[in-house]
């Protein structure tokens, strides 16, 4: 089966636009009081949320190129990074706005509340993967190295999505299905192509 | 030509008020049938002003906005959205609707909301509400001491407890026809008796003057200002008196993490989160983190309920 052109016909440059395209909606309806009674919190996690989305979308590429024949490869460090900016502004607004810079709550948070602990030990983790996401990088960690590095995407998108079920009350929907969604193409990558190679025997 | 008339007396001496009022719904009801067929949500009630006078206890902090009040809620037998109940609570039929009063009590009976609107005096209470997820608001609510209103229940001596518990009606209330139920239903509360018969603790029929929204926990639902939100149970059906602590549903969700008592307490956390500070809703995107007070500031109103008493392991 050929792989469609469709899913290549876009440049990568493409994806930052469209994937900033929420936060920009989101920004724009919290400055403009749009987003209800309490638009910190819609804005807070809204931007978490979306965060987890590209960081699901990164990771479904192998399993969509693997099994459905879905070439989305050439756009994959766009979605690493466009979920990296949103972290980051996830993050800045946890910071900033949330804890209004107060420090003293804010260490105390890190180190006694584990989803807060959870949450800034992904974000640690994707920081030296967003400043290798470069040619550069990868001449200079060598294809091995790099990609052994990069692996360390598995466990930091893990602890965002069990960062999202630690903070909610009782056991919602939303949460159960992202850490779900996580777990599964964690789980596909363990399927070895060796099945390929049997069924073409 | 009579040799004696009888005395007419006018209409509005022979229809008690609340049958007229009845009418008046039946009449708004028929209304609102007619624009449901049209297409349209029907409203019963609601943005009915009701006739109160000034409560004691009042904060003279700003209130939030209807909007706020109404737009921001968790009530989860309508979805864990905080604009779920706002989206979805229209559905719920708040008439005719009864609490059973029962356990023990010498005069067992019921409370028709009709009666509590139309034979007590209505409070405005303007109390402070901090929820347990580290938010706060001030709601003008309109509502009656619970005290007064059990009281001729004749309370028996050996009671410790009140039990109350909310609707169940699943096809009203979409939380509780899901297939995975977010709690268990119905959902129930506690006080202990002191707490139920204290002058802060009232039965909110209204607020900033006007009938109860029913995503606001319609037609009547319990408020304890200093303690989490939780406690001050919704749309009420039954209220038990016991001589054992009641269930309380997000204690028994997880014990751990809300305790039954739930008093305000700035140096208990969450075992998740800090509870030493809030934010106060209706600033918009940049509103300060203001500290939360001990009892939610009801202290001097409530702290010697609970003298003698370890709050850190009672929490």
């Amino acid at each position: 089966m050929a792989q469609s052109k469709l899913w290549t016909a876009a440049p990568e440059w493409a994806v930052y636009p469209l994937g900033l395209l929420p936060a920009v909606d989101l920004f724009v309806r919290a400055f403009s009081n749009a987003l209800g009674a309490d638009p910190l919190r819609v804005l807070e996690n809204g931007l978490g949320e979306w965060a987890l989305r590209f960081l699901i979308l990164g990771l479904a590429v192998t399993p969509l190129l693997r099994f459905g024949r879905i070439n989305l490869v050439k756009y994959r460090r766009a979605f690493g990074l466009v979920a990296f900016i949103y972290v980051v502004l996830h993050l800045s607004v946890y910071l900033a706005l949330d804890k209004q810079f107060f420090w003293s709550e804010i260490g105390k948070d890190i180190i006694k509340r584990p989803y807060i602990t959870i949450g800034m030990a992904a974000f640690l983790m994707l920081v030296p993967l967003a400043a290798t996401s470069n040619r550069f990088s990868i001449r200079k960690l060598g294809s091995m190295g790099w990609r052994k590095l990069h692996r360390l995407v598995y466990p930091a998108v893990l602890a965002g999505a069990l960062h999202y079920l630690l903070l909610v009350k009782a056991w919602p929907p939303e949460p159960i299905i992202y850490l779900a969604i996580v777990v599964a193409l964690l789980a596909v990558r363990r399927i070895k192509p060796a099945r390929r190679a049997r069924q073409a025997a | 030509m009579p040799a004696y008339r009888f005395p007419v007396p006018p209409a509005s001496e022979i229809t008690p008020k609340h049958a007229i009022l009845n009418r008046r719904a039946f009449m708004a009801g028929a209304a609102g049938l007619a624009v449901a067929a049209a297409g349209a949500p029907v409203r019963a009630q609601a943005g009915e002003m009701l006739k109160t006078v000034a409560g004691p206890f009042s904060t003279d902090e700003t209130p939030n906005s209807l909007d706020d009040i109404s737009g921001y809620c968790n009530f989860y037998e309508f979805g864990t959205g905080k604009g779920d109940p706002a989206k979805y609570a229209d559905k719920l039929t708040t008439r005719p609707w009864t609490i059973e009063v029962g356990g023990m009590v010498n005069n067992p009976g019921a409370i028709d909301i009709e009666d509590l609107l139309t034979q007590y005096t209505l409070e405005d209470r303007i109390y402070r509400l901090r929820c347990v997820e580290a938010w706060s608001m001030v709601v003008p609510w309109v509502g009656i001491p619970l005290s007064s209103v059990l009281e001729k229940f004749d309370v028996q001596g050996s009671a410790k407890y009140v039990a109350f518990e909310t609707l169940v009606r699943p096809e009203e209330m979409r939380g509780q026809s899901s297939t995975f139920p977010i709690l268990p239903w119905p959902y129930v509360e506690g006080l202990r008796l002191d707490e139920a018969m204290h002058p802060l603790t009232i039965l909110a029929v209204g607020l900033h003057g006007e009938v109860l929204p029913n995503q606001n926990g319609a037609p009547v639902r319990l408020v304890v200002p200093w303690k989490y939100g939780f406690k001050s149970i919704k749309s009420i059906v039954s209220i038990k008196f016991t001589e054992e602590e009641p269930p309380a549903t997000w204690n028994l969700q997880n014990p751990r993490e809300y305790g039954f008592y739930s008093n305000v307490n700035p140096t208990v956390d969450h075992p998740r989160w800090s509870q030493a500070s809030e934010r106060r809703i209706g600033g918009g995107l940049f509103s300060s983190r203001i500290e939360t007070q001990m009892f939610n500031g009801y202290g001097e109103q409530v702290a010697s309920l609970y003298d003698g008493m370890d709050l850190k392991k009672y929490f």
